[in-house]
């Protein structure tokens, strides 16, 4: 996977809570004054890492992706995919192209799901080109994109000590919207993790906390999967996934799993349909 | 005067970018200094107003309210500036005034526009005081700040993260001969590292950034924790405090309850879009808008503010 470490390095002083602490935005942002071949190119590069040589052809139908043109928080980016509910859509994946590590976090679903409207949390490090791919069941890939004007959100620093952030880890909450009989449910996850991003420094010790990040969380309805995410340094500390699902009256399974081999399930009971 | 000449990358290009500005006719940290003036706000209690702005290469982040106190035997900094060119330029306002030693500088909390003036003290080697939380914050956050703020100011007017060497945890209490100041640790509120501080002769309050004025408070700690520190402070029994950022003395029932204002339709506002599944991103512009008209920089901070507290409130 290209890296570019120059530019990820010199990114590194950047953002942070920018509104509380008075500094203003970084127009010069590490990024920023790229042109439209370059970041095409970069595109080109990281699409074949991920997906080697198989075409990608551009989409406006099949997937779009809403994001804030200028991230608020550069840690906490808000991101919503929107695919058709057709049955067509196998996988999405959502690539964050100058994040230190683009490939952000990829949802396949399962028969269960609903996948028109999925939305999470995620870092941006610099003003970046987003890619959506989306996966559809006879194989084919297609792609939308977003560009977002953020930098700092992966070496941000959290507010408070590894071990404050590390309290309740695994804990989750799921909540559901009220909906009507055979309609889909609509869910919002949350799962209590710092997801270390390792770009994040204690100067006491002079060292980065190790990432640890939640890399693969599944979702079943009784025997079905909803969706399986496999994740990366790139989703916010505390994700937060809303999605939907088909319900069939039997609870709702969460398994999730970091790379320092946590893992925690969990089980949620959907509100009874209303007639 | 002491205020480093303007460096050569104060008007390289990323400089240049800033709101458009002609920066070949902005004057630097020295001569906008001399526009700045200490308000005495009670015997021997000198205190300037700090900008209502952010950050910028022409201001070196000189955006706090910050000042000295002269005791009996030496001078205590209640805070201390946004930057070394800021501290610099506070130290020789003090020495402009007295010969006595200066013997305590205060560090209210993580923030920048706080911390970075301490640079300038660290040859008087006074007690740097401290929350005992603070030294964890700026370990975490010290030198990702300081980086940020190179990059605006350049190294040298920038200056060292600089670390409480007397640290509380609850309360404490400094002597300056004549008058004492009374130290109050306080749980997340603005930030994780919140001291205010009582000073004797005057009986004013000094709540750091736990109270702003006429500028958009920001959120960095924990909200609820923040509206309970602000009865706290309300039942401490000054009647007159120096704010962290606005005028610099104010009423103090007054401005909190415009500060508990603010923060209270953010809490409520947050609440309700929680409870109705608004999502975070359409929260950040409908949240606390009826606050709009009484804040300045509210469209730069709200948002941002929103953001922090839904992931507090969300967890309810």
């Amino acid at each position: 996977m290209m890296l570019r470490i120059g530019q990820t390095l010199s990114s590194l002083a950047l953002g942070l809570a920018l509104a509380t602490t008075a500094l203003p935005p970084a127009a010069w942002a590490a990024g920023a004054s790229d042109t439209d071949q370059e970041r095409a190119a970069r595109w080109q590069e990281i699409a074949k890492s991920i997906f080697g040589d198989r075409q990608i052809a551009p989409t406006d139908s099949l997937v779009k992706i809403d994001a804030p043109a200028r991230a608020l928080d550069a840690a906490l980016v808000p991101i919503t995919l929107t695919m058709p509910n057709d049955g067509q859509i196998k996988a999405v994946s959502l690539i964050i192209d100058d994040n230190p590590a683009p490939y952000a976090a990829k949802f396949e679903f399962g028969p269960a799901a609903d996948p028109t409207e999925l939305k999470l949390r995620v870092r941006v490090n610099n003003y970046t080109d987003m890619h959506a791919v989306v996966e559809t069941q006879d194989g084919k890939l297609y792609e939308a994109k977003q560009f977002v004007k953020a930098s700092g959100g992966c070496s941000a620093p959290m507010g408070m000590s590894d071990e404050e952030a590390m309290k309740g880890m695994g804990d989750m909450r799921m909540k559901f919207a009220e909906t009507g009989a055979g309609k889909p449910v609509e869910a919002t996850l949350m799962v209590r993790h710092p997801n270390f991003s390792g770009m994040q420094m204690n100067q006491v010790t002079r060292d980065f906390t190790p990432a640890r990040y939640i890399d693969k969380l599944t979702v079943s309805a009784g025997d079905q999967t909803v969706f399986t995410l496999t994740g990366d340094i790139s989703i916010s500390s505390n994700p937060v996934i809303n999605f939907a699902f088909k319900p069939d009256g039997k609870p709702i399974q969460v398994a999730a799993s970091d790379n320092q081999g946590g893992h925690w399930q969990h089980s949620f009971t959907p509100p009874s349909p209303t007639n | 005067m002491t205020a480093p000449a303007v460096q050569p990358r104060a008007f390289s290009r990323r400089s240049a970018l800033f709101g458009g500005l002609c920066l070949c006719c902005m004057p630097n940290l020295g001569r906008a200094a001399e526009s700045f003036a200490m308000e005495e706000v009670g015997p021997g209690i000198f205190i300037r107003k700090g900008l209502i702005a952010d950050a910028t290469a022409e201001n070196a982040d000189a955006i706090a309210n910050i000042g000295f106190i002269i005791g009996k035997n030496g001078v205590l900094v209640t805070e201390s500036g946004g930057s070394l060119a800021d501290g610099a330029w506070l130290r020789a306002e003090i020495l402009k005034r007295t010969q006595k030693p200066i013997t305590h500088v205060v560090l209210s909390h993580v923030h920048p526009d706080h911390a970075f003036g301490a640079g300038a003290f660290v040859e008087d080697k006074p007690v740097f005081i401290g929350h005992a939380k603070l030294t964890e914050a700026l370990a975490a956050r010290g030198e990702f700040y300081r980086k940020r703020l190179i990059d605006l100011l350049g190294e040298e007017r920038t200056g060292p993260v600089v670390y409480p060497t007397m640290t509380v945890a609850d309360t404490a209490e400094v002597d300056l001969g004549d008058r004492r100041l009374t130290f109050t640790a306080h749980g997340p509120a603005h930030t994780t590292s919140d001291l205010s501080m009582i000073e004797s002769g005057s009986g004013l309050l000094f709540p750091a950034d736990l109270l702003f004025v006429n500028r958009i408070p920001s959120l960095d700690g924990s909200l609820k924790g923040w509206l309970k520190e602000a009865e706290r402070l309300k039942s401490m029994g000054p009647h007159r405090a120096v704010p962290g950022h606005g005028s610099v003395a104010v009423d103090l029932a007054p401005a909190l309850a415009d500060l508990i204002g603010y923060l209270t339709a953010l809490r409520d506002g947050t609440r309700a879009a929680i409870a109705k599944d608004v999502p975070i991103e359409k929260a950040v512009d409908s949240v606390a808008r009826d606050q709009r008209d009484k804040w300045v920089l509210f469209d730069t901070y709200n948002g941002r503010n929103v953001t922090v507290a839904y992931q507090e409130l969300e967890w309810e």
